[in-house]
């Protein structure tokens, strides 16, 4: 009782002190002045913690936000220029490119990023998209697989999601990958490590709150690949996922585990609704 | 020279007796309401000391969560708990220990990491380096003096 009181009380004052800065701004994000991004949406009706869905992008500075609104400020664009070359560049034993298959990225690709993480019948599992890109290296090209959140491939996944960008997320969460999806939302509710924190506890139950000087978002994955100030790279979705983990100082599980894929398909469909951004520009 | 090593045999005695005393995370008192009435250390905690625990990265950290007005020269306190300023007034000196040490036996399902437990945790890693941790090498996240020195300082924010 005590604590509900505090807690109101605290609310209250957050509200009247601080509401403005903490909370997500009401910004509005073009890209190159002709794709409109989607940055808040109702919530799915399978998500039960949210009501509205914010893209991270309203939970940064008006700096930050600026670099993504061109593609020639955004640095994550690099690593979709370097891929752009690796697209057209053969490789491995059969002496194909991607492009040999799947001709232009900007015709072929457009909406793949919006259905991944995906369930592949010949593999019977749901893939990601970096599982797909090895998968076509190593069956199609005869190429070693790249590591999965190395840059090569983090590199391909942003090129592979910027021409989806302004599509709404529209990852499947029933049919046989339905299974996943429930393993997935298990681990996002599961309190790890010593600091004993969920995904939920964060990006849940205190988006828009700060830890010291970090602004917590919801945690969606339609930025990804993203581009973070803070280590000056595109970073991958599991890249992160293992981040936040071991920042709750727990053993964390691998970039392309099981877990983590399960984790990203029930996290990405969270943000059903919300348009891709990835790269995305971001802390 | 001899004056000060026998300064620090002094102390490393103090210490010693200290460290006898203390309470193992396991053992820790906690009433139905989560209090904890005796020092943790058997020894009083020092708000100076306590102070500078709540604002530094590297010992309590507090600050990522709590704002502190008698602090206001710690830059960006978060705002996940709520301000303790008048901490004093609404809770005894035995409840702010309780909450320290393991704050989910006051509050159920609080956000709020225990700071003095060692077992019972998922997938527990070796400090922030994601690797795993052998469970019997889990040291609390602060020492018992340290949860007394943060008491300590935490009795003073008083408003009333």
């Amino acid at each position: 009782m005590k604590f509900k009181a505090m807690t109101a009380l605290a609310g209250a004052l957050a509200m009247v002190t601080g509401g403005a800065l903490a909370d997500a701004d009401d910004d509005t994000l073009t890209i190159n002045e002709e794709i409109e991004i989607i940055t808040k949406t109702d919530a799915p009706a399978y998500i039960d913690g949210l009501s509205e869905l914010i893209s991270g992008w309203h939970f940064r500075s008006d700096e930050t936000q600026q670099l993504e609104t061109d593609d020639f400020d955004n640095p994550g664009m690099l690593g979709v220029e370097a891929a752009m070359e690796v697209w057209e560049t053969a490789d491995g034993s059969e002496g194909k490119s991607c492009a040999d298959c799947h001709e232009s990225a900007e015709e072929t690709m457009v909406g793949v990023r919006a259905v991944y993480p995906k369930w592949n019948d010949n593999a019977e599992a749901v893939w990601t998209l970096e599982m797909a890109i090895n998968g076509c290296r190593t069956e199609r090209m005869g190429a070693e697989a790249w590591k999965y959140d190395g840059d090569d491939i983090t590199n391909m996944v942003a090129l592979i999601s910027s021409v989806s960008r302004g599509m709404p997320m529209s990852v499947a969460v029933d049919g046989p990958a339905q299974a996943t999806w429930e393993e997935g939302k298990e681990l996002y509710y599961t309190r790890t490590g010593q600091l004993d924190l969920s995904c939920a506890n964060c990006h849940e139950d205190n988006y828009g709150n700060m830890i010291r000087a970090d602004h917590l978002s919801q945690g969606h994955t339609n930025g990804f690949p993203t581009y973070r100030l803070k280590n000056a790279k595109l970073n991958s979705v599991h890249a992160r996922f293992k981040g936040c983990v071991r920042d709750t100082r727990a053993e964390t599980y691998a970039p392309g585990s099981p877990e983590f894929v399960a984790l990203e398909l029930y996290v990405a469909s969270r943000g059903n609704g919300l348009s891709i951004e990835g790269p995305a520009v971001r802390n | 020279m001899k004056r000060a090593i026998s300064a620090a045999i002094a102390a490393s005695i103090l210490a010693v007796a200290a460290n006898a005393e203390a309470v193992a995370p396991s053992d820790v008192a906690y009433d139905e309401y989560g209090a904890v009435a005796a020092s943790l250390s058997g020894q009083p905690g020092n708000a100076e000391e306590g102070a500078t625990a709540f604002g530094s990265k590297s010992i309590g950290n507090c600050v990522s969560c709590h704002a502190v007005t008698a602090l206001a020269d710690v830059p960006f306190p978060g705002n996940v708990g709520p301000s303790l300023d008048g901490v004093a007034d609404r809770w005894t000196e035995a409840e702010i220990r309780g909450i320290v040490a393991n704050a989910k036996k006051t509050y159920d399902g609080t956000i709020m990491p225990a700071f003095y437990q060692v077992d019972g945790f998922t997938r527990p890693g070796k400090a922030y380096t994601g690797k795993a941790i052998a469970v019997e090498e889990i040291e609390p996240l602060l020492s018992a003096q340290q949860i007394e020195d943060l008491v300590a300082f935490l009795v003073t924010l008083k408003e009333e």
